[in-house]
Parts: C-alpha cells; sequence; structure tokens
C-alpha cells in the first residue's frame, strides 16, 4: 500500500514536469507565424511512415543507423514493459499481464531482454564513438560542453536504465525458484539468467530488496529520463514524427514565396493585384528573431538531434567556413528557449534587446550558404536549415541593406542591366553574331 | 575557324510572321554574356537545329529570372524580374521553355508558376535525353569511345529537382567511361557558387569550395569534367586552372559533348 502511494506521488509529479514542459514548449512553437499547412495529407502521411517511423532516411549511413535502429526498436517495444510497470504500480499487483498471456509471457520477456541487451550494446558503442573514436562531426565548434554533455546523459542513462531490467529480472527469476509469494513464474529469462548467479548466495529478503530496487530504480529513472527529454536533443524520439509530417513537400529548389512583396510590386509595375484579398502585412520583410518564423521551423528546432549529417555535408562548412546548418538549428532553440523562459516569468520575451540575427547567428555564417540543399538532403527528420538562413538574408536584404557589398552591386546591375553582371541589355544577343543566318 | 551559320529567330520575328515555336529556348544571363558560356549556347542551337527543332529566343527581350536576387534575400527585385518576365512569356503565349541554366530552371519550373507563369520547363540534359531516345541526334561515336568523363551534379538539378538520370544518359550515350567521384547525385558537392555566391568572394575558410571539389574530381582519373550549369562550368575550370591541369583536363557542358560528337 504505501508503495502504491508513493508510485502515485512519484507518477504524478512527472506528469506535472512533463505536462509543464509541453506547455512551455507549445506556445514557444506558436511564436512562430501561424502559417496553414493542411495540404496533401496523404503524402505527408507517407513522409512520417518511412522517414520517421521507418528510419529511410537514417540508412544513408548503415553503420549509425543499425546501431539508432536498435535503440529504436528497444524504444518502441520496451514501452509495451513500462506500461505493465505502470498498471503494477498503481494497482499494486506485480507482472499483471504474466497470468493473461501465458507461455507467450515468456516469449515477449525474452524478446525485451534481448532488445535491453542490444540497445545496450549500441550504447556503448555510440560512446566509444563519440568519445573515443571522436567522429568529426560530434566535435565541430559548436558542440560545446553542454551538447557533448547531454549526447552522454542520454547513452548513459539508457545503459543504466537496461541493466536494472536485468538486474530485476535476475532476481525475479531466483525468488520465482524460492517459491516466494507474488513472484509469478515467468518461465527462464536467457539473458537475466546469466547474471542471476551472481545474486545466488543473497538470502530472500536481501533478494526481495534487490529485485524492489530495481523496479523502483527503473521506473522513477524512466520517468525522471522522460522530463529530462524534454529539456534535451532527445525530443527528437517525439517531434522527429510531426515535424516529417509538416515537412516540405515542394522540390526543394523552390523558395517560399512572400505574397506581400507581390502585390506590392502588382502595384509599382501598375498591374492589377493578384489575389482578392490582400494578404495581411509582415511586421517585417524576412526575419530578424524566432517570431518573424514560422512555427514549422521552430518545431523543426526542437525536432534537432545535432547529430551533425547537415554539417558534416555542408561545403561551406567542409572548407572552414563559419557556416553549420546544425548550429542555426540549436542557436534557433536556443533562442525560443531564452523567450520561452522569460515569457513564463512576465519577463521582457522578444523585446530583451537580443535576437536571433546578431545575438545567435552571425551575418558572415548565413552569407556562406550555397543553398545548396545538402543539408537538407541530410537530415534523417526532414529538418530545412536553409530556410531560416534564405529568411535571415531576406530580413538583411529588405530591411537593412546589409548586404555584402558585392550583392548591393549584383541586385544594381539587375535593376539596371537586367543581369547579374554589367552588360548592356542591348548586347544580349551578341551571341548569336557569329552563327546567325 | 568561323562557326558554322543557322538560324536562331527571336519570339518577336516569329510573331510577325505568325508562327509559335514549339519550345522557347530561355539563354540565360551567362548563356548570354559569359564567353566561355556562350560557346555552349551556341552548341547547344547548333544541336537544336540539326535535330530540326523549331525553337525561338528571346533575343533583347529576355531578362534575369531573379534567382541570385532572390537567394541573396532581395525579395523586391526577384518579383519585379519574375513579374516582368511572365509578362513577355504570356504575351507570346508560351509553352514550354528549355534552358540550359538550372537557376533559371529552377526559378521558372518551380518559383512563376505561383506568380502567374505557368509552363512546361525542361533543362537542356533531360531535353538531350529526350532527342536522343528519339533518334533525332545522331551521335558519330568513337571520339568517346573509353574516353574517361566524370559528371558534376549541380545541386539546382539534382538534389533541387531531383534530376540525377538524364545528364548520365546523355554521357553514356557518347559511349564514354562514365566515372563517379565519391561524393555525387544526392551527396554531390556543390561548386561552391550557388545561392548568389557566384556574385560575391566566399567567406573565410580554409579552402573554397570549388578546389576541394575539384580534388574530388582530378581522383577520379577522368580527363573531362562535364557540367550542366553555367556557374559550375566557372567554377570547374577556375579550379582546374587552380591545380594548373589546363592542359590535361577539359571541363565541358553536355551540349558542348555533343555537338561534338556530331561532328
Amino acid at each position: 500500500m504505501i508503495q502504491q502511494i508513493l508510485f502515485l506521488i512519484t507518477l504524478g509529479t512527472a506528469i506535472y514536469f512533463i505536462r509543464n514542459r509541453i506547455m512551455r514548449i507549445r506556445s514557444t512553437i506558436k511564436l512562430g507565424k501561424a502559417i496553414v499547412i493542411n495540404d496533401r495529407s496523404d503524402e505527408r502521411l507517407r513522409n512520417l511512415l518511412l522517414v520517421a517511423f521507418g528510419q529511410k532516411k537514417m540508412f544513408k549511413r548503415p553503420v549509425p543507423a543499425i546501431l539508432h535502429f536498435f535503440i529504436y526498436a528497444g524504444f518502441l517495444i520496451i514501452n509495451i514493459e513500462v506500461l505493465e510497470f505502470v498498471i503494477d504500480g498503481i494497482v499494486g499487483t506485480h507482472r499483471i499481464f504474466a497470468p493473461y498471456l501465458g507461455t507467450f509471457y515468456n516469449v515477449l520477456m525474452n524478446g525485451f531482454e534481448f532488445l535491453a541487451v542490444t540497445v545496450m550494446l549500441a550504447c556503448v558503442i555510440m560512446l566509444v564513438r563519440r568519445n573515443l573514436l571522436k567522429i568529426k562531426r560530434f566535435w565541430s565548434a559548436e558542440m560545446t560542453l553542454w551538447p557533448r554533455l547531454d549526447a552522454n546523459i542520454i547513452l548513459i542513462t539508457e545503459i543504466v536504465l537496461m541493466m536494472a531490467i536485468l538486474t530485476m529480472n535476475a532476481s525475479d527469476q531466483l525468488l520465482q525458484q524460492r517459491s516466494v509469494e507474488h513472484y509469478t513464474g515467468t518461465g527462464p529469462l536467457l539473458f537475466s539468467g546469466v547474471i542471476a548467479p551472481v545474486l545466488m548466495d543473497l538470502d530472500t529478503s536481501a533478494l526481495i530488496g534487490v529485485e524492489r530496487a530495481a523496479w523502483w530504480f527503473h521506473i522513477v529513472g524512466i520517468l525522471a529520463f522522460a522530463v529530462y527529454i524534454t529539456y534535451s536533443k532527445h525530443l527528437h524520439i517525439f517531434l522527429a514524427f510531426p515535424n516529417t509530417y509538416f515537412a516540405k513537400l515542394e522540390p526543394k529548389g523552390h523558395m517560399e514565396n512572400m505574397p506581400v512583396v507581390t502585390n506590392e510590386v502588382r502595384m509599382m509595375l501598375g498591374m492589377a493585384a493578384g489575389s482578392s484579398e490582400p494578404p495581411p502585412t509582415p511586421g517585417r520583410f524576412g526575419a530578424k528573431d524566432i517570431n518573424d518564423l514560422s512555427w514549422n521551423h521552430l518545431l523543426a528546432a526542437y525536432s534537432c538531434t545535432e547529430c551533425g549529417r547537415c554539417t558534416s555535408e555542408c561545403p561551406a562548412n567542409i572548407t572552414g567556413k563559419k557556416l553549420s546548418p546544425r548550429k542555426i538549428m540549436m542557436d534557433t532553440r536556443d533562442r525560443m528557449e531564452e523567450v520561452g523562459a522569460s515569457l513564463a516569468k512576465n519577463g521582457s520575451g522578444l523585446n530583451d534587446g537580443k535576437s536571433l540575427l546578431g545575438s545567435y547567428i552571425t551575418k558572415e555564417e548565413i552569407n556562406a550558404c550555397t543553398s545548396c540543399n545538402a543539408c537538407f538532403e541530410a537530415c534523417p527528420v526532414m529538418i530545412n536549415p536553409m530556410e531560416i538562413i534564405l529568411e535571415l538574408r531576406r530580413y538583411i536584404a529588405m530591411e537593412e541593406s546589409g548586404s555584402p557589398v558585392a550583392w548591393n552591386s549584383m541586385f544594381q546591375n539587375i535593376e539596371t542591366n537586367f543581369a547579374p553582371w554589367k552588360f548592356s541589355p542591348a548586347d544580349r544577343f551578341n551571341w548569336a553574331n557569329e552563327i546567325k543566318k | 575557324m568561323p562557326e558554322a551559320q543557322f538560324p536562331v529567330p527571336t519570339m518577336a520575328e516569329l510573331k510577325a510572321k505568325s508562327e509559335t515555336p514549339e519550345v522557347l529556348f530561355w539563354v540565360g544571363c551567362a548563356g548570354s554574356f559569359d564567353d566561355r558560356y556562350k560557346r555552349v549556347t551556341r552548341a547547344f542551337v547548333r544541336i537544336l537545329n540539326a535535330a530540326k527543332i523549331r525553337f525561338a529566343v528571346l533575343g533583347t527581350e529576355e531578362t534575369c529570372t531573379g534567382d541570385p536576387a532572390r537567394r541573396a534575400g532581395n525579395e523586391f527585385l526577384f518579383q519585379m524580374q519574375a513579374l516582368n518576365n511572365i509578362q513577355v512569356l504570356n504575351g507570346y503565349g508560351v509553352n514550354k521553355i528549355v534552358t540550359a541554366c538550372p537557376h533559371c530552371f529552377n526559378t521558372l519550373k518551380n518559383e512563376y508558376p505561383e506568380l502567374g507563369g505557368k509552363y512546361e520547363v525542361v533543362h537542356h540534359s533531360t531535353f538531350l535525353q529526350q532527342l536522343i531516345a528519339a533518334g533525332r541526334i545522331k551521335i558519330e561515336g568513337g571520339s568517346f569511345r573509353g574516353k574517361k568523363i566524370t559528371y558534376h551534379d549541380s545541386c539546382y538539378l539534382g538534389r533541387a529537382n531531383n534530376i540525377y538520370e538524364a545528364p548520365r544518359s546523355v554521357l553514356e550515350a557518347l559511349d564514354s567511361d562514365l566515372v563517379e567521384m565519391k561524393r555525387c547525385r544526392t551527396t554531390g558537392l556543390c561548386c561552391g557558387a550557388g545561392g548568389a555566391q557566384m556574385f560575391k568572394e566566399p567567406e573565410k575558410g580554409k579552402k573554397d569550395v570549388n578546389v576541394e571539389r575539384t580534388e574530388e574530381a582530378l581522383a577520379t582519373g577522368a580527363t573531362t569534367i562535364a557540367v550542366a550549369c553555367p556557374f559550375c562550368m566557372t567554377m570547374m575550370s577556375d579550379g582546374i586552372k587552380h591545380k594548373n591541369r589546363e592542359s590535361d583536363i577539359v571541363v565541358r557542358d553536355l551540349a558542348e559533348l555533343i555537338a561534338e560528337a556530331q561532328g
């Protein structure tokens, strides 16, 4: 009974914190411009199923894809066991599914144990890749102390949680063998069976202690991890799904149109306004801060797990320029968290004198983008850093006239000569002089 | 040697004769003004004539699509260009456009429709592939047989528009030995000129993008680097110069290679 009350308090606390974080994340994403994305739902669902659920893009790099797949499969399936934990915790039962599933329960438990072992193995290899092999994309400039620590905390937590499951099952099996009350038969469990002999010498009450401790450690660990995730890059385990659903469907070369500009240009050219109703005037042309971006860009920032595939394929980054598409997403998220925290305390929020462009992202970074789409192509969850970069460039060009000097002359050439170079428009057809009959 | 003479009709000339062409050849600024790419323009016109395509160009009525302005952030200038061009194109009742510039191609195909310019837009790599497949271009094999050629994917054809195979099948029609760079197709490395980089100096770094890409192309052992974009042409040619390999490596557009194979 005491355990049940303690469990309910633990569960309630976790739900309280998670709920608060979800509300915060939601309201921060809603700071973005309220565009509507409700077209082509079948294609969107296809992306969600293939890319997020099916991990299609991960498999462009097979080694991390396989390691990641073990953890992903483990996460999806072991959650069934977490459900049993929660019901047991509330009702005060032990392995409530066992009597209903009969021998299948044994198959299920062995399956879980197999997954637990593969998860641990994958996490260990990933730790080695990050910290010993020092794979380049995990050590670039924006991978400062916190992003590196965040990754390691996630991997170590997952290993420890899996160890708790195996320890619990090992002690549980010994208790079954000693016919201790409550300990329902699970049948032989292969993986925890290997470590059971270590606990063999403990007396029954100590063994119950180990089993209970492991049970509590696992469930409290999972709940604490769930809260932690909302502060971490690990949020991708949930947001990858909506992010792929809302990802861009047009050809990658297409750049988002600005209808408000179309209307102004039409008036300047003396043409009739295109659409029936004028679109609302934006506060700014392009983006200076997070509220100038659309909500789907902000959702993308929360979905980024900082894997760095984008940066490792970016031609500017490869050749030593400051631009890193991953940093664009990390900066966007950091700015969102900053504004969100400030607003929650009734602070100045967006009016704190800072902005995404300037305080986080510099012109030098975004000017280096070749708009080659390698970052968008590389992202396993279809994040498009280029869209943010181009929105920032729009702000610089149209609100600040602060583009590089060479670009300003290019603009001038187009305006006066209708070509980006300084050639007379009258000479445009001269290429044919030598061949024209 | 003076180049052969062909008719290069303009839309205005055809309109005066109440004729409409099958396809408008959109030359682009580089194709009109850049000395190197003018050769590609002429090669393509030669192919169009040989294949008996009824085409026309806009001549001096053509203006920049606005792509570099848009990528550099100047949406006003882009839309000025776009709306003016659309007015001209719609005025002539243009249905189909072919262009040798992937940037023009992308803008005309993907960005003009929502501004009122709806056309069937084809890049010259796809157009050439179709002409070859239909037997409208006769290639005198031999000169390219077994020659190592590597194809550099233009970002605005490849990732931007999923055109990976058309340029390759054009090269295969030459009976050449097509060798791939390590980074190709979806992971092809940019030449460094996209996103209006063509029109400014690169930011500080440890290397220029075109040098990185040229080194990769040289590593294939190919003696010809095939491109399908005026900016890639400039960047790869500069890279070859930088590496002092002008004597043994050539950079050619697909149209030039086909025109050459036509004898």
